[in-house]
C-alpha cells in the first residue's frame, strides 16, 4: 500500500512545488520592490533615528537624543498639533461634506453626469497649479473672497495671514479637493439595493431614517475604506500648506507656523538642514501614530457591516 | 427602481399619506438640484476666476472691486506665461517621467495581480495581505533610506527615482487588477491549460486582452498620480533643466509672485492635459473609482 501512494504525494508535491514557483515567478517584482521599496528602507531609517547623520559623514551611533530632542522641540510640536488638527477636524469635515454631496446626488437628480464631472474635476487636477489659483483667492488685499465676503457686509479676513484663519481656510480649501470621495460615495450608494429601502419605506420610514437605518449600514465598509486611506494621507500633508506657504529661501509654515505640518518639518529637517537622523526618529514617530490611528479604527469597527457572501 | 414602484409600495399606505410622501419626495428633490448647483457653481468659480484673471492686463487684475470678465482679453498672456518659465521643457520632463511610469506600473501589476489571483500557491493569501499591508506605509518613513541609496548610486538629479520604482508594482494597482482577473471565469484558463499552454502564455493570450479596460484604468490613475506628484521630484530634481511643470510653476510663483495673470495662465495650461484626458475617458475614470472603494 505504501509503495501505491507514494508516486501518487510524490506527484502532487511536484505539482505543488511548480505552482509555487509559478506564482512566485509572476510576482518577483512585488517581492523585490517590497525588499528595496519598503521592508529594507523601513530597518534602515529606524536604525538612523538613533544616529546623528548628515549624509556627508557616516552616521553616528548616539542612542535615543534624537527621540529626546523632539520632545522639547517647540516647533516639532507645533508642527505635529497642527497635523492632528487636520486629521481631527478637517478630515471629519471633509468626509461629512463628501457624504451629503454623494447623498444628494444619489437622489436620482437629472444631469447627474455633469454635477459628477464638476465635482470630480479638480481632485484631477495638478494640486500646485490649483493651490496656486488658490492662493489668488485667498489674497487678502485683491483676492475675490474677500470681495464676495464684503458682498455680505463682514470685514476682510486674512485667510493665509491670520493664524486664527488658515487652517480653516485650509480646511474650507480641501473641500475642492473631494471629488474622488464623493464618487466612491456615490458608487456605494448606488450598491444599496433599492428592495431594501423600500422594504422600510412599506414600514413607514422617513428619508432620514432609511438613511440612518439602512443606507448607513449598508455602505458602511465603503466609509471605512475611506476613513483608513484619509487617515493615512492627513498625516503626511504636505503639497498644499507646502505650496501657500514655502518662500524663495525654503523657510514655509505660514504665520506663527500656524501651516506647518508635520511632513514639511521632517522635509525640512532632512533636505535642507541634512538632519537625516533626526528626520528618521520623526518619520517613526509618525509611522508610530499612524500605525496606532489605523489600530484604533480596526478595534472600534464594530460599525462597518459586512454583507455576507451571497 | 422606478419612480412607478415607489408609488406603488407607498400606496398600501393610504391615499393621504401618499398625497404627503409624494410632495415630500418633490421638495426634497427640489433642495437636491438647488443644493448641488450651489455647491457645483461653487466648484466650478476657481477655474472660472483662473482663466478670466489670466486674460486680464496686469492692471485690471488689481481693480477693486475685481471685474467679473477681462475688458479686453489678453490672450497673448498665456503665450508669455510659457516664457517665463520654459514651461514646454517642464511638460516635456513631467510626460517623459509620466509615460515610463504608466508603462512600468502597468507591466509590473499585471504580472503580479495575475500571480496573486490566478496561479494558486501554498501561503498566497497570507502574501498578499502583507502586500497590501504596503498602502499604509506613510512615505516619510522609506523617503529618506531611499534617498540615500540614490544619492549614493548618483540618481539624484535625474529621473530614475522618479521611475523605477514603478516598474515594480503598486499595491493598490494590484488590488484593482486582482479584482478584475478574479471576475474571469476559470473555464477559459482551463481549457488553454490542458492544451497545454504556459501560464505566460495563458497570460498574454487570454487575459492580457481580456483585461484591458482595467489596464486603461490602472494607466489613468498612475498618470494623474505622477503628473499631480509634487514631493518625489521636489526631493530628486535638483537639476532645474530636468523639473516637472509642478516644481516650475512653484518657482514661477516664488519669482514672479505678483504676476498673478501670467501664473494663472500657466495654471491654466497646466491643467489641460488633465481635464482633456477626463474627458477622452471619462467612463474608464468613473468606473475605476467605483472599484477603489469596494473592498473585498
Amino acid at each position: 500500500m505504501a509503495a501505491a501512494t507514494k508516486p501518487h504525494t510524490a506527484r502532487w508535491d511536484a505539482r505543488k512545488t511548480r505552482s509555487l514557483l509559478t506564482g512566485l515567478a509572476f510576482i518577483s517584482p512585488a517581492i523585490v520592490g517590497f525588499l528595496l521599496f519598503a521592508a529594507w528602507p523601513i530597518l534602515q531609517s529606524f536604525y538612523y533615528s538613533f544616529t546623528d547623520y548628515n549624509i556627508f559623514q557616516p552616521p553616528y551611533w548616539i542612542g535615543l537624543q534624537n527621540y529626546q530632542d523632539l520632545v522639547s522641540d517647540r516647533v516639532y510640536g507645533i508642527a505635529l498639533r497642527n497635523t492632528l488638527y487636520m486629521v481631527l477636524i478637517g478630515l471629519p469635515v471633509h468626509l461629512l461634506f463628501d457624504f451629503l454631496m454623494a447623498l444628494l446626488l444619489a437622489t436620482r437628480i437629472r444631469g447627474l453626469s455633469i454635477y459628477r464631472t464638476i465635482f470630480y474635476l479638480p481632485s484631477i487636477t495638478p494640486v500646485v497649479a490649483s493651490t496656486i489659483v488658490w492662493l489668488w483667492l485667498f489674497n487678502g488685499q485683491y483676492g475675490v473672497l474677500n470681495e464676495i465676503v464684503g458682498l455680505f457686509g463682514f470685514s476682510k479676513i486674512g485667510w493665509l495671514t491670520d493664524p486664527a484663519f488658515t487652517k480653516p481656510s485650509l480646511i474650507f480649501m480641501g473641500m475642492w479637493f473631494g471629488g474622488n470621495t464623493i464618487l466612491i460615495y456615490l458608487a456605494g450608494l448606488r450598491d444599496v439595493p433599492t428592495s431594501l429601502l423600500e422594504a422600510a419605506e412599506l414600514d413607514g420610514a422617513n428619508a432620514l431614517r432609511k438613511t440612518w437605518h439602512v443606507t448607513l449600514p449598508m455602505i458602511s465598509p465603503v466609509i471605512f475604506y475611506t476613513l483608513i486611506i484619509n487617515v493615512i494621507g492627513y498625516f503626511q500633508y504636505f503639497t498644499e500648506a507646502w505650496v501657500l506657504t514655502a518662500t524663495r529661501d525654503g523657510a514655509a509654515g505660514g504665520p506663527l507656523n500656524s501651516m506647518l505640518f508635520y511632513a514639511m518639518y521632517l522635509y525640512q529637517s532632512a533636505f535642507q538642514q541634512f538632519k537625516m537622523g533626526y528626520a528618521s526618529a520623526q518619520a517613526w514617530v509618525l509611522f508610530a501614530v499612524v500605525l496606532l490611528a489605523t489600530g484604533l479604527l480596526f478595534r472600534f469597527s464594530g460599525w462597518v457591516y459586512y454583507r455576507s457572501e451571497e | 427602481m422606478h419612480a412607478s414602484d415607489t408609488f406603488s409600495t407607498a400606496s398600501a399606505t393610504g391615499p393621504g399619506r401618499l398625497r404627503s410622501r409624494r410632495n415630500q419626495e418633490r421638495l426634497g428633490r427640489a433642495l437636491a438640484y438647488l443644493i448641488c448647483t450651489l455647491v457645483a457653481l461653487a466648484f466650478v468659480f476657481p477655474l472660472y476666476w483662473m482663466v478670466t484673471t489670466a486674460l486680464k492686463t496686469d492692471a485690471e487684475i488689481f481693480l477693486v472691486p475685481p471685474s467679473l470678465f477681462p475688458a479686453d482679453p489678453q490672450w497673448q498672456n498665456f503665450a508669455a506665461s510659457t516664457e517665463y518659465i520654459p514651461f514646454w521643457q517642464y511638460m516635456a520632463n513631467t510626460l517623459l517621467i509620466c509615460v515610463l511610469a504608466i508603462v512600468g506600473t502597468v507591466t509590473s501589476c499585471s504580472l503580479i495581480a495575475y500571480g496573486f489571483a490566478r496561479v494558486r500557491w501554498p501561503g498566497r493569501n497570507g502574501v498578499f495581505i502583507v502586500y497590501l499591508s504596503t498602502i499604509m506605509l506613510p512615505a516619510q518613513v522609506t523617503m529618506i533610506p531611499l534617498y540615500i541609496v540614490f544619492r549614493q548610486i548618483g540618481w539624484i538629479g535625474t529621473i530614475w527615482p522618479l521611475v523605477v520604482p514603478a516598474f515594480f508594482g503598486n499595491a493598490l494597482y494590484v488590488f484593482l487588477l486582482r479584482q478584475f482577473f478574479m471576475t474571469i471565469p476559470n473555464e477559459l484558463t482551463d481549457a488553454a491549460r490542458i492544451d497545454g499552454a504556459s501560464e505566460l502564455g495563458i497570460f498574454r493570450r487570454i487575459m492580457l486582452p481580456l483585461l484591458k479596460p482595467a489596464l486603461a484604468t490602472v494607466a489613468l490613475f498612475t498618470f494623474v498620480a505622477t503628473y499631480r506628484d509634487f514631493l518625489g521630484p521636489l526631493i530628486y530634481l535638483t537639476e532645474q533643466n530636468q523639473w516637472t511643470i509642478s516644481l516650475g510653476l512653484k518657482m514661477f510663483q516664488n519669482m514672479y509672485g505678483a504676476q498673478w495673470q501670467l501664473m494663472m495662465a500657466a495654471a491654466t495650461l497646466t491643467m489641460i492635459p488633465t481635464v482633456i484626458l477626463f474627458f477622452l475617458t471619462q467612463r474608464t475614470f468613473i468606473e475605476g473609482i467605483a472599484l477603489t472603494g469596494i473592498k473585498g
